[in-house]
């Protein structure tokens, strides 16, 4: 045999690679794969299943499963009647829509605050001279370098009756009564929109620093004005930045727990309060789980449009 | 004021602030520039980068100010005006067409903002399709055509403004050699036909040799000679003009004698060639001679009447089809070179001046050099 003359060559994962170059993209995947179906895939079925089954009267979670009686009729049946879509009928609520409705109005409110502060703010630091755009960038991003729990502490030291402002504003005698900055949508608007602040200018600078200037100078060449050559040039062709800085902000606003249970009080409850609320104070976590993917679904269209957007302006 | 003058930059002058910001790292782009171009010309300005030429273009757009002096639009002082307030249209380096807008959009730019009806908003961008042969290219997008249809169409959008003036920084420069050559004439004819002023800004002096029916040649910020191509070829008034455009030998003398308009300049102490001038130089004075290679002819015997003529030794012969290039020595010092046609064909044209095969003589025409004083 000719075969047997050759030097036996040791077969290594490297030569088996050289062979099926698509070998080495399920390697180099693999980790992050592993990681996302164990901690986050394998997770979420689990609450997706759980979001329609029923709770038990001590909170727990009623579930039934034996595979071993999955092929009696009988108990098939008993398995499949503890699904129900009732938890998402709950949703319906016109307590739990008011809520939503709520969240979605501050989470709003908070990505247009955050568009009218960071864009000029980016736009600014983007016309800055090379050398001077890291430092400021870098001025953006230490306040959070600190704990975000602790910053929104910080708030309420600032916002409450007795804080800074107020006591600032009455020593100065120019109020009599401290005003309402603390403990109501407003005082949320204010923490959120300082918490996601960064995540509105960091996306806006990159789209407007890749702005080609001549093109702005070619619409005031072409008789635009200031105003009007920003409308049409500079927004249009930075509007991806825009885009994206939006959700990064619309999204963990949306969701937020931490900001509203702070400073938002007792009467305004947002989204993730009521899910929190679900699963470590009643205990329901059908319903918690119901309502995580009710948000979830929302999210998911919204970055679909986004994408949409995104494709028809590039 | 004189008849009708497109543009009139009155010694104006354009400092920087230094990179640093700091006093005294001030660069001085323009340094006191006087042009006057006028009305239906096709003007160019001509200099190496860092001229000059680019800032005073963007002046005159209005994309930046003059430090000192004023720039008038057909008489009138721009000062402070932006580009959106003056009827000026520019066609940028890198085209500068809008990405996120079709052709159509682009042309039709202009005409929006300066509130034109829609109609005729249509019509006029259909023409000014037509006018650069693009003619169906209106849904398509900037990216979508090649380098050369990109120039064309901000040609279009510049163009379908009727501006006054029509302001081009080297709009050819990122095109092939081929696309350029036929661009170049295409540009002239276009001017020619919507009679526009064009001022044109290049660092290629054979693009402005081509296109232009004026051209002012810059360096460092100051304007050198300002003449019609031939002028600034044939008779150049300094030597960073005889240099910058095409190629010359310079010869370095003093003045022997002045006989009317001709003059003997004596070269590396033992070559008297003889110079037109029309103005009085004193005896003994440094000049400089300046010979472009064309116009010496390489002889078998010397050259008699109105001509230079001296002994050579030919040290190199390089043959580039067109012409054949010769490195000719007239002195230890003096090296000339010099260009002949290959009127018959080469290897035979050129065998006689192979090394030692008789004596060889460079002859130029009297009127063919030209007196630099600097």
């Amino acid at each position: 045999m000719t075969a047997a003359t050759a030097t036996p060559k040791k077969r290594t994962l490297l030569d088996a690679i050289r062979r099926w170059p698509g070998l080495q993209t399920l390697v180099l995947i693999s980790p992050s794969l592993f990681w996302l179906t164990l901690f986050f895939a394998l997770p979420l079925l689990i609450v997706f299943v759980c979001s329609f089954l029923k709770r038990g009267p001590y909170g727990q979670i009623l579930w039934e499963l034996d595979f071993t009686r999955l092929f009696d009729p009988l108990y098939l049946k008993v398995f499949v009647r503890q699904f129900s879509l009732n938890n998402y009928a709950r949703f319906f609520d016109p307590l739990y829509l008011k809520i939503f409705v709520r969240s979605f109005k501050i989470a709003g409110i908070t990505t247009l605050l955050c568009f009218l502060l960071g864009y000029p703010m980016a736009y600014w630091i983007a016309t800055r001279p090379a050398r001077w755009r890291n430092t400021l960038l870098l001025l953006i991003m230490i306040p959070f370098w600190t704990n975000f729990l602790v910053r929104t502490y910080a708030w309420i030291l600032i916002l409450r009756d007795t804080g800074l402002i107020n006591n600032l504003l009455l020593s100065l005698g120019l109020i009599h009564h401290p005003l309402p900055l603390f403990g109501n949508d407003l005082a949320i608007v204010i923490g959120l929109v300082y918490g996601w602040f960064p995540d509105m200018v960091l996306p806006c600078y990159a789209a407007i620093e890749r702005l080609d200037f001549s093109l702005v100078e070619a619409a005031q060449d072409l008789y635009a004005n200031e105003v009007r050559s920003f409308w049409r040039v500079i927004f249009p062709l930075t509007l991806p930045g825009v885009i994206a800085g939006s959700m990064l902000v619309f999204i963990p606003s949306l969701g937020a727990y931490v900001t509203p249970d702070l400073l938002g009080g007792a009467k305004s409850v947002m989204i993730g309060n009521v899910i929190q609320s679900q699963f470590l104070t009643v205990r329901d976590y059908p319903f918690g789980s119901a309502f995580s993917f009710v948000l979830m679904a929302l999210m998911l269209l919204a970055t679909l449009i986004y994408f949409r957007t995104a494709r028809r302006t590039l | 004021m004189e008849d009708s003058f497109a543009v009139e930059v009155c010694d104006v002058t354009k400092v920087f602030p230094g990179p640093a910001g700091r006093p005294g790292s001030e660069v001085t782009a323009v340094d006191h520039v006087t042009l006057q171009i006028r009305d239906g010309e096709f003007f160019s300005m001509l200099g190496p980068s860092g001229c000059g030429k680019t800032t005073t273009l963007r002046m005159i757009a209005g994309f930046e100010h003059p430090t000192e002096g004023e720039i008038y639009i057909h008489g009138r002082p721009m000062g402070l005006t932006p580009p959106y307030q003056r009827n000026t249209n520019m066609v940028f380096q890198n085209y500068a067409l809008f990405p996120h807008m079709t052709i159509a959009r682009n042309i039709a730019f202009g005409l929006e903002m300066k509130k034109v009806p829609r109609g005729e908003i249509e019509r006029r961008v259909q023409e000014a399709l037509e006018m650069v042969r693009l003619a169906g290219y209106g849904p398509r997008r900037p990216n979508q055509l090649s380098g050369g249809q990109q120039q064309r169409i901000a040609l279009a959008r510049a163009l379908v403004n009727r501006p006054e003036v029509l302001l081009l920084d080297e709009p050819l420069g990122a095109l092939d050699l081929k696309l350029r050559k036929e661009m170049q004439l295409e540009l002239k004819t276009l001017q020619k036909e919507v009679g526009i002023t064009f001022v044109y800004v290049t660092h290629d002096q054979e693009e402005a040799l081509t296109m232009s029916d004026r051209i002012a040649v810059m360096h460092q910020g100051k304007v050198l000679q300002v003449g019609t191509p031939t002028e600034i070829y044939e008779r150049p008034n300094c030597r960073f003009v005889a240099d910058f455009i095409g190629e010359t030998n310079f010869l370095d003398g003093i003045v022997r004698e002045q006989d009317g308009d001709r003059v003997t300049v004596v070269v590396d102490e033992a070559l008297p060639l003889m110079v037109q001038t029309d103005r009085p130089l004193e005896r003994g004075r440094q000049v400089t001679v300046a010979v472009r290679p064309e116009k010496i002819r390489l002889l078998p015997q010397p050259a008699r009447g109105e001509h230079n003529s001296f002994p050579c030794r030919v040290e190199q012969m390089v043959y580039v089809g067109t012409d054949t290039r010769f490195r000719v020595r007239l002195s230890d010092r003096v090296v000339l070179s010099v260009r002949e046609q290959n009127v018959v064909s080469a290897p035979s044209a050129t065998a006689y001046y192979s090394e030692g095969s008789g004596p060889v003589y460079a002859a130029w025409l009297i009127e063919a050099g030209r007196l630099l004083l600097d």
